[in-house]
Parts: structure tokens; C-alpha cells; sequence
């Protein structure tokens, strides 16, 4: 009895943490479809804001796709290699780089993007372009793509594989492109999740960076929450849920599959 | 600093296994040299070129503004620290220990957002308790008077809670599956209660857990910035203290000293949880 009791309480707790997650953003949903959020759900369901959102904000939405697969690209190129050479080399200079490029998830996105304005804010067509934001976006994921990729190596003997191609012959770029990438897949794809979805979400840097000319999905989402009806806010926000929640479950299965392994 | 003589940590590798190495690392050395590094430096010398000069990095403790800020934010960010330890643990615990019949849906609830930016988690409180939200037309139906506080510290405070709940459960969740079962059977073979068996046994093994999690909340909340500029106006908290002295006083000296200063406090929280469990702590978002 006194077992059921306790079982119970807990439970209720549990759901009521869950409500609190879930039913806003079920308003939010809900807001986003409703004719007058005001009058409530039986106003009348309309996509009427989602197309309005999308011809208010398409070019905030697709400039930040652009951003999120360039921040990809860059932090593959970049980052997939020196996750190889930091674990495969080792030593005292790999933790200290290590170290530096783990900083950005200590500090705070504001005090980066000051930094990058004070240091770049005068080069004018660079402080212009999207390319600022991309290097804000850069810096800010790259940590997440090496630690994701250096995990696999930890798990994986790559130096023995590596040692072993070494020793029929192959050159360091075979070896690298044979046997260390398809090795590290799993890390790969899911550092590329991570930063995609960073990427597209990323607002504390991208607000300090952003120009009129160069406004993100997020930025959009900040300024329709300031300026625009509660109905057309929701329908970004619906948007924007609709485009992240994937990637959000895409990743949460991968860290069950790596966690049973 | 590479003198020929191989290191510890690269004992055998041939010379053009080692140019291919620097060749490997040469990108993300530039990378972050020219993006992170130079920058940061930059910040600190802005920070101490200013009227105050040095003097600047001391303001933030000096200056009675500034420091009513800090000791708000340090607050804040402890209170959310400990309701999230609160809540992720009690439910944790429950929903690690129990199997019941939509349990897996319950999970995906609480941890699905992760990952959302803390400018959509303002709008999401303020849909809960903002002027049109529905606690505000809860209250009003029950007792005529509509209760709304989305746009005060305490709005901000459950946009946090909102922010830290789901990554810390999730830690709990993982250090709750790895305890010993065994210590609590022989904890109650012994005669403890249900209470000390928790009091005694679960809740000190889960304590690294507390501690890197527990940082993990405290740091993204000093330095959250989203939140707090979509509930916008009146709330004085660090993050919204440097973003106004920067764009609308532009005193760039005191906002680069205030925000080393935010980083620092949030990097120091970090590696001092990291060096007590021996994990890695990282905040975000």
C-alpha cells in the first residue's frame, strides 16, 4: 500500500515535470495552426501564418541552412583529420590544443561573439558577409565534431589498423582515406548531427554577428517574437520544431545504439 | 616546441607519418588561432584599454551596479542549479527504476528539448505565463485575477529550469542505471529504511553525477543570453548587462571586461567540477 503510494507520487511528480516541457510547446503548435489564438482552437485551424512566415522569412530560413552545411563542411575538413592527429600523436601539445578548442563550450557565446566583433568588426566586407557568422558557428561546434570523432578512435585500436596499412605499404593519405574514415563513421555522423543542429539553433553568437543582410532562422524567430502577432511567432516556432525535432531524435537514437554497444 | 626528438605520446612514427600528422593538425591550429584565440586575446586588451584601464576587470566587483548584477545572476543561476538537481533526480530515479507501460514516451518528453535555443525556451514560458499565456487564463477563469510572470526573474528562472532539466536527467538517468543494486539490498537487509537506504546509499553514489551536471546548469545559466533578451526589458542578469552596455552605451572596455569576467566564472565552475569527478563537463547552448 505504502509502496503504491510512493509509486504513485512519483509518478505524478514525473508527469507534472513532463507537462510543464510538453504543453508549451503544444500552445505553440496550436497557436501557429489557430485563425485567433485569442478565441481559441475554435476560431478555426488555418496554415495561413505558416505561409506568412515562409514569405516573411525565407531568406533567414535559407540562410541559415547554408550556414549549418557550411559549418559542416568546414568542421569535417578541419576538424575529422586533427581528431586523428591529436589522438594518434598524443603527448602533452595535443591536450593543451584539445583544450583550447574545448574552451568555446565554457564560454559563453556572447563573450566570443565581442571577441570576434572587436578583433574583425573593422574589415568591413568580411564583418558583412555570412562568412562571420560562419566562423563564429565554426569555432563554436568544432569541439563537438573532434571530441565525437576522438571518442571513436578511443574505442577502436585505430593506431593498430593505422600500423597495420603502414606496414603493406600504404601512404598516410590512403591510410588516412581507407582505413581512419570509414573507422570513424559512426563518430562522423554523429558530430555532423550535433553540429547541424547547433548550428541551425544557434542564436547567443549569431545575434551579436548578424547583419540586416545576413539574418538567421533564430535571429528571424528573436525579431517575429518581438514584433509580430502571437499566431505568426507560433508558426516560425512550428516551423522551426519541424526542422530540428528530426534531427533531434535522429541523434538521440544514435547515443542509444553507441550506449548498448 | 617541436625539436626533433619524439615525445612520449608518438614514440614510432616515420617522418612522413609525421609531416601527414602536422599536415592534419596545421587547419584547426589556424582555424582556432584566428577565430578563437586572437579574438579572445583581443577582448582581454579591449577590456583594459578603457578609462578604467586594468581597473575595468575589478568593476565587476567594485561598481555597485555591476555587482548587484553578479550577485543576481550568481543567484539565479544557483537556484536553477539546485530545483534542476531537485526535479531531475526525483524523476530520474523513478523512471530508471520502474518499468511501466509508456515509460518510453515519458522519457522522449522530458529530453526532447535538448537542444532548443534559449530564445525559443523565452517564447515557450511566454506562451506559459506571458501576458496571453495560459496560466494567465487559468487564473483569471478561477479567481478574475490574471497571474503573469514571464517577464520577471522568475520567468527567466523557469526558462532556465526548462533549459537544464532534460541534459540533466539524462545524467541521472545514466549514473542511477550504472549503481550496484547489491549496496541497496544490503542496505535494507540490515534493516534500513526505504528513506535511509536512499538517504544513506543511492543519493552519495549519484553525487558526481550531481556535481557534473550540476555545473553544467549552473555555467549555461550565468551565461545564457537568449532566454533573457526574448522576456527582454527589466531583467538585470549578466549576459543582458554586457549586451546593452556594448550596443546601446557602447563601452566596449567595460563590456570585454564584464564578459571575460562572465567567462571566466563559467569556465572556472566547469574545470573545477571536471577536476572533482574526473569527467568531462562541457556547458552549452
Amino acid at each position: 500500500m505504502r509502496d503504491r503510494l510512493i509509486f504513485a507520487g512519483q509518478l505524478g511528480f514525473t508527469l507534472l515535470v513532463a507537462a510543464f516541457l510538453v504543453v508549451p510547446v503544444i500552445l505553440s503548435i496550436s497557436a501557429g495552426v489557430t485563425v485567433n489564438y485569442f478565441r481559441g482552437i475554435q476560431s478555426g485551424v488555418t496554415l495561413q501564418w505558416v505561409v506568412q512566415v515562409w514569405g516573411l522569412y525565407k531568406s533567414e530560413i535559407g540562410l541559415s541552412f547554408l550556414i549549418a552545411f557550411a559549418t559542416l563542411a568546414v568542421t569535417l575538413v578541419v576538424g575529422v583529420p586533427s581528431a586523428y592527429a591529436l589522438h594518434v600523436r598524443g603527448g602533452q601539445l595535443s591536450r593543451v590544443i584539445e583544450e583550447i578548442i574545448t574552451l568555446p563550450l565554457a564560454i559563453p557565446g556572447l563573450a566570443i561573439a565581442l571577441a570576434l566583433l572587436l578583433t574583425y568588426g573593422g574589415f568591413g566586407s568580411f564583418r558583412q558577409s555570412w562568412l562571420f557568422i560562419l566562423a563564429g558557428h565554426v569555432v563554436f561546434t568544432m569541439p563537438f565534431m573532434v571530441r565525437s570523432v576522438m571518442a571513436v578512435f578511443a574505442s577502436v585500436d585505430i593506431k593498430t589498423l593505422d600500423e597495420g596499412a603502414a606496414s603493406l605499404g600504404a601512404s598516410p593519405w590512403t591510410r588516412f582515406r581507407n582505413v581512419i574514415v570509414p573507422n570513424a563513421m559512426p563518430g562522423i555522423l554523429a558530430g555532423s548531427l550535433m553540429v547541424i543542429t547547433l548550428s541551425l539553433g544557434e542564436f547567443n553568437l549569431t545575434w551579436m554577428l548578424h547583419t540586416p543582410l545576413t539574418k538567421t532562422l533564430p535571429v528571424g524567430l528573436a525579431d517575429s517574437y518581438a514584433s509580430m502577432r502571437l499566431e505568426v511567432a507560433s508558426a516560425y516556432t512550428l516551423i522551426f520544431f519541424i526542422m530540428i525535432v528530426p534531427l533531434l531524435v535522429a541523434m538521440q537514437m544514435f547515443a542509444d545504439k553507441s550506449q548498448t554497444r | 616546441m617541436q625539436n626533433g626528438a619524439p615525445d612520449a605520446g608518438a614514440p614510432a612514427l616515420s617522418m612522413s607519418h609525421r609531416n601527414f600528422i602536422w599536415l592534419c593538425l596545421l587547419p584547426l591550429v589556424v582555424v582556432t588561432a584566428a577565430f578563437f584565440v586572437l579574438p579572445m586575446a583581443q577582448l582581454v586588451a579591449v577590456g583594459a584599454d578603457g578609462p578604467r584601464g586594468v581597473g575595468a576587470y575589478l568593476a565587476i566587483l567594485t561598481e555597485p551596479r555591476y555587482r548587484a548584477t553578479l550577485i543576481n545572476t550568481v543567484v539565479l543561476a544557483a537556484a536553477t542549479t539546485i530545483a534542476t538537481l531537485v526535479i531531475a533526480t526525483i524523476a530520474g530515479l523513478f523512471l530508471q527504476r520502474h518499468r511501466f507501460p509508456g515509460r518510453t514516451v515519458l522519457i522522449a518528453m522530458l529530453t526532447f528539448p535538448l537542444a532548443f535555443p534559449g530564445v525559443v525556451v523565452g517564447f515557450l514560458i511566454i506562451l506559459l505565463a506571458g501576458r496571453q499565456g495560459i496560466i494567465g487564463s487559468i487564473t483569471q477563469a478561477l479567481s478574475g485575477e490574471k497571474v503573469v510572470f514571464a517577464y520577471s526573474i522568475f520567468g527567466l528562472f523557469l526558462g532556465y529550469l526548462y533549459f537544464s532539466i532534460p541534459r540533466v536527467i539524462l545524467t541521472i538517468m545514466a549514473a542511477v542505471q550504472k549503481l550496484d543494486r547489491g549496496l541497496e539490498e544490503a542496505a535494507r537487509s540490515l534493516g534500513a529504511s526505504p528513506w535511509e537506504v536512499q538517504r544513506d546509499v543511492v543519493l552519495p553514489a549519484l553525487v558526481p553525477a550531481f556535481v557534473a551536471s550540476g555545473a553544467i546548469a549552473f555555467a549555461t545559466a550565468m551565461g545564457a543570453f537568449g532566454t533573457a533578451f526574448t522576456l527582454a526589458t527589466n531583467i538585470d542578469v549578466l549576459p543582458m548587462l554586457i549586451y546593452t552596455e556594448f550596443t546601446l552605451a557602447a563601452n566596449f572596455a567595460i563590456s570585454a571586461a564584464l564578459s571575460i569576467g562572465l567567462g571566466v566564472i563559467a569556465w572556472a565552475i566547469l574545470a573545477l567540477a571536471r577536476s572533482m569527478t574526473g569527467g568531462t563537463v562541457a556547458a552549452a547552448g
